[in-house]
Parts: C-alpha cells; structure tokens; sequence
C-alpha cells in the first residue's frame, strides 16, 4: 500500500495511515528521496499519528530516510510519535538519534520554517 | 510412677503458670528491663501489656490453637509499632518469657528427671509455636504498614504543571521506585502531548536519591519525551544523584540539567524564545 505524499511547497509531506509492511517501508523510503530531488524540496514530514507500533526495522527506516533526504539537500521531521509507542521505543533502545522529531505536523512545520530561516540566505 | 497422659501433662503445667502468674510475671518484667528491650514503653506500659500477653501466652499453651494467639500478636503489633518497638524486642521479650515459664518448669519438677523430660516435651514446641507466631505476626503487621506507606506516596499524585505555554514543570518530590518512575513518565508524556509542550523542566531537588535503574528510567524518559517533540531540562540533581548518574555511566550529552529550578526555568524560556524584562520604573511621565 502506498504512503500518500503531498506537495506543499516547499515541503513533502508523507502521511502514514496504517501499519505498513516492510516492503512498504523501502517504498516509502525510495519515493521521498527521489521526489525531494524532482520537486526541489527543503524539508520531509513523516506523520506516524497513526502508528500504534514502531518497531526496529521501521525506525531504521525513518532514520535512513533522513540520512537519504538530507544528502539531497533537505530535512526530515518525524511527527506524532504516540507517548505509548515513545515508551515503548525508548525501553527498546531505540531513540532515533540524529533525526529531528515534533509533537504533531503543526510543530513539524514551524520547525521546518525555523530551519530554513537560519539555514537559508535567500 | 504414674503413667500421666501428654495432655494432663499440659493441663498441669498451665495451671502451675497460671497459678505463679504474679510472680512470674514480674520476673519476667524485670528480664525485660535488664535486657534493655522496649525502652521505648514506660514501666507502666510494659505491665499493662505484660499481662495481656502472659494470659495469651498461657492460654495459647492450654488450647493449643494458634488463630488467637495470631490475631492478638497483629493487634499489638498495631499498637507498638507505632511506638517504635523493633523487631528484636519483640522476639526477645517472647523468648524471655519462654525461658521464664521454663525455669519455672525445671524448679517444680526438678526431683524427677523423666518427669521434667516428658513436660518440656509437653511445653517446648509449644512454647516454640508461640514464639514463631508472635514473631510472624509482628512482621506481617510492619510489612503491611510498609505497603500501606508505598500506597500512599504513590498516590502524592506529581502533577505537571504548564508555567508558560509549551513549557512544563514536573516536580518530584520523595522516594522514587520503579513503578513510580514508569507512572510519572506516562504522565509526563501525556502532558507533553495534551499541552503541545516544547519544554519540559523535570525537578528533583525534593528527591535525595536513586537507584541505578530509576536513574536509567530518567534518562529513558528524556528520550522518550524528545521523541514528542519536547526538550528536557532536569534541575536540582543532588550530588549523590549526580554520583549515581556519573556511575551508571549516563550519556551526559543527552541529559541537559541545570542546578536548580529558578535556572531552569530561565533557560527553558530562552529555548523557547522568551526574555523576562523587569516593568521599568519610568522616571519620565509623559
């Protein structure tokens, strides 16, 4: 099942909405990097809202997600990590360092804005 | 010699105790005074219960069933518990008693040796019932008193509380356990979401100590909270906790702590962009 992701300039904004296979996971993966290239994208929202679970393999993922899309140029924001499913990560050790995280995708656009106001001359 | 039946047997022995219980009672008294046990109790107090607990004793001797002897045991550990009474008092002055009742045996029938055997056979394991139910039933009674006290502490509810928008305070305050420290993080994350907090300052200047693995739980907490968005600022670390963390070996460069909460709070608003301005004193009016 393919992740939906919207254009909203000049960001992607990729919204989960069930659990996904790991097979769905890679797609996701292939098709945020290649779109941040073709549309020129600053900045990547995942919204994991949805999620009730987020195993090892899923985390590596967003985490790989984040290391692709920042080599093309732009920057990842994870968005709507549920507290159960923040506990039960951390009590796994899974703490998905290096990658930037907000409460919800309103957050997740301010930080975003905020990146590209420090960051960009222009 | 007279073939007497084990029960005769006890049925003497009690009556001969019940029979000395003055007497015996005082000497029993005065072993506990040089013993020094119960100097939390006055001379007073120690008869007054002195002489509940010989009855029970004796009693307990006569019929043999221990249910009495158990709930009495719990009830007066209800009442000097409080009074500060230890643990080894308590079974030092029932085992006092034991060695009282049993002099008392060794004098009266000390001119017949087969005789005396087969009466300390009679009192012995009872006596050692007796004892063993005493104890047990004090200890049940602490143990209870200590669950109660947890309970209690646990429910010393630690509120989160919103101090700015989006930041949060969560002062804690005693003894920290496992379970209270997963019960304060469950909270902890709800409110970061319920609050959209992008700060949280987690104080601990009421909290003396931790264990290592409560100390490991704080440190999963701040990971935990970033993964909603929030950063954590954790103030007021005692220098036995700072110990404690340098120890386990905490990844200090997650854990952004300042010395106390007026410092955190400062530099919670700072993250979040505010700058607390005194109302100048205008010297110029219009």
């Amino acid at each position: 099942m393919a992740v939906p992701i919207l254009k909203q300039s000049p960001y992607l904004i990729a919204t989960i909405q069930s659990a996904l296979s790991d097979a769905d996971l890679l797609s996701l993966r292939d098709s945020l990097t290649e779109q941040v290239g073709r549309f020129r994208s600053r900045g990547v929202i995942v919204d994991v809202t949805a999620l009730d679970v987020l195993d090892s393999f899923a985390s590596r993922t967003l985490r790989d997600i984040a290391y692709m899309v920042r080599l093309r140029g732009a920057e990842t924001v994870i968005v709507g990590i549920q507290p159960e499913v923040a506990f039960a990560m951390v009590q796994l050790g899974i703490t998905l360092e290096d990658v930037a995280t907000a409460l919800d995708l309103e957050e997740g656009l301010a930080y975003l804005d905020k990146k590209k106001l420090n960051s960009g001359r222009g | 010699m007279k073939e007497v039946d084990e029960k005769d047997l006890l049925r003497e022995l009690v009556a001969h105790l019940r029979q000395h219980r003055t007497e015996l009672r005082e000497e029993w008294a005065r072993r506990i005074t040089d013993a020094e046990l119960l100097t939390a109790m006055s001379r007073e107090e120690i008869f007054a219960e002195a002489t509940s607990v010989y009855n029970n004793y004796v009693e307990t001797l006569e019929t043999g069933t221990l249910e009495t002897l158990h709930a009495y045991a719990r009830n007066l550990s209800e009442r000097i518990i409080p009074r500060g009474v230890e643990t080894h008092e308590v079974v030092g002055i029932v085992l006092l008693l034991r060695d009282v009742l049993a002099r008392s045996l060794f004098a009266k029938y000390q001119d017949d040796f087969q005789l005396l055997n087969r009466v300390l056979d009679a009192y012995e394991p009872a006596a050692n019932r007796i004892a063993n139910t005493v104890a047990v039933g004090f200890v049940q009674e602490r143990e209870r008193i200590i669950r109660e006290q947890q309970e209690a502490i646990r429910e010393l509810s630690t509120p989160v509380l919103q101090v700015r928008e989006r930041l949060l305070i969560l002062p804690i305050i005693g003894v920290i356990d496992s379970q209270r420290a997963r019960q304060l993080t469950e909270q902890l994350l709800r409110g970061i979401r319920a609050n959209r907090a992008r700060v949280v300052v987690i104080d601990i200047t009421g909290v003396a100590a931790m264990d290592s693995s409560v100390a490991n739980h704080l440190v999963l907490t701040v990971e935990a909270s970033r993964l909603l968005g929030a950063a954590v600022i954790v103030t007021g670390l005692s220098p036995e906790i700072a110990q404690t963390l340098v120890r386990i070996g905490v990844n200090l460069g997650k854990m952004h702590t300042v010395g106390d909460l007026q410092g955190g709070i400062e530099e919670a608003e700072r993250v979040l962009g505010y700058k607390v301005v005194p109302i100048a004193e205008s010297s110029e009016r219009a």
